[in-house]
């Protein structure tokens, strides 16, 4: 069983990586990019006989308390 | 006094600290993350660095350390405890102080001297420093960008917890003299109670001139005038904010 969680900076927070990478890809030619945000990806390997609503209550609290920073970053969690 | 300087993996100016505090006469020892005691100091420094390799994020691994939980009672007792660099990034990320530490507006390490406007005269960190003084510290952070949403800058202003800006030698806020692209040019900042303030300067590595300059001896100066005297620096008795983290 596999837990994946993506993290991306809130709209709201400056994110000069997502500009830059948007700026290069603009200078290679690739047309129609109106935003990037570069954020984190976490793959959570779990047992295999783990109930599927307590792991998504456990991981909702790690990443709120833990693996994001509520502050500056929003997160989605799935689970496979 | 004495002071206790944490020690993470990773953090590189924990020696810093010390000899900058033994310079000015008073004993500081390392106390390793891995301690659930602090001993018995007189206040925490969290020094700089980049403790856990900053994995994850800046601070955030350090924050659930064993020291960092004997930090919380500290602070919620009402000791002094200041963060420089990493340090004020793990104690954002510890819910101490408001806000958060992101990339430099420019991505790029700042390693330099900068100027800094005290904001608040009035508190343990900053009452030994004259009224005129635009202070010349070192920055050497690649994640030093202070950001807060709007009402949390807003709270920061009516409590008056912004303690230093970002300015130019003149003592102006110019936006050429922020070095990283913080809100408001904020340098460093103290939770509501005022016992408890970060910064991203290291005023540790200016305390002596041979370093270039000892105006950072103002801010551990004002730290002990506070100790001594807690009437000095406005220690206020009002009840901690509710942490929303």
């Amino acid at each position: 069983m596999k837990a994946r969680i993506i993290i991306t900076p809130k709209k709201a927070v400056l994110d000069p990586q997502g500009k830059t990478v948007q700026s290069a890809l603009e200078h290679m030619g690739y047309r129609g990019v109106t935003g990037v945000h570069v954020g984190k990806y976490l793959e959570i390997d779990l047992a295999p006989d783990t109930d599927r609503e307590t792991a998504r209550q456990a991981l909702n609290e790690a990443a709120h308390k833990f693996l994001s920073n509520p502050v500056i970053e929003d997160y989605r969690l799935e689970i496979e | 006094m004495k002071f206790a300087v944490l020690q993470f993996p990773a953090s590189n100016c924990d020696q810093d600290a010390v000899h900058a505090l033994q310079l000015l006469g008073h004993h500081a020892g390392l106390v390793w993350h891995k301690e659930n005691s602090l001993g018995d100091p007189d206040a925490v420094i969290v020094p700089g660095g980049f403790s856990y390799g900053d994995y994850l994020r800046c601070g955030a691994i350090a924050r659930f350390s064993p020291v960092m939980q004997a930090v919380q009672q500290f602070a919620a007792d009402g000791g002094l405890v200041l963060g420089i660099c990493n340090g004020f990034q793990v104690l954002c990320e510890a819910g101490l102080l408001p806000g958060a530490l992101i990339r430099n507006r420019d991505l790029k390490f700042h390693c330099e001297q900068v100027f800094l406007q005290t904001v608040n005269f009035d508190t343990p960190f900053t009452n030994k420093i004259p009224r005129e003084k635009v202070l010349r510290v070192p920055i050497a952070h690649g994640e030093g960008c202070y950001f807060a949403d709007e009402a949390t800058l807003a709270s920061l202003e009516a409590n008056e917890q912004i303690l230093w800006r970002y300015c130019n030698a003149h003592g102006e806020l110019t936006e050429s003299a922020n070095p990283n692209g913080s809100l408001r040019h904020i340098a460093g900042i103290c939770n509501a109670r005022r016992n408890v303030a970060g910064l991203m300067p290291h005023p540790e590595r200016a305390c002596e001139e041979l370093l270039g300059g000892a105006d950072g001896r103002l801010i551990f100066e004002s730290m002990i005038a506070a100790l001594r005297h807690p009437a000095n620096g406005g220690m206020h008795l009002i009840a901690p904010p509710t942490l929303t983290r």
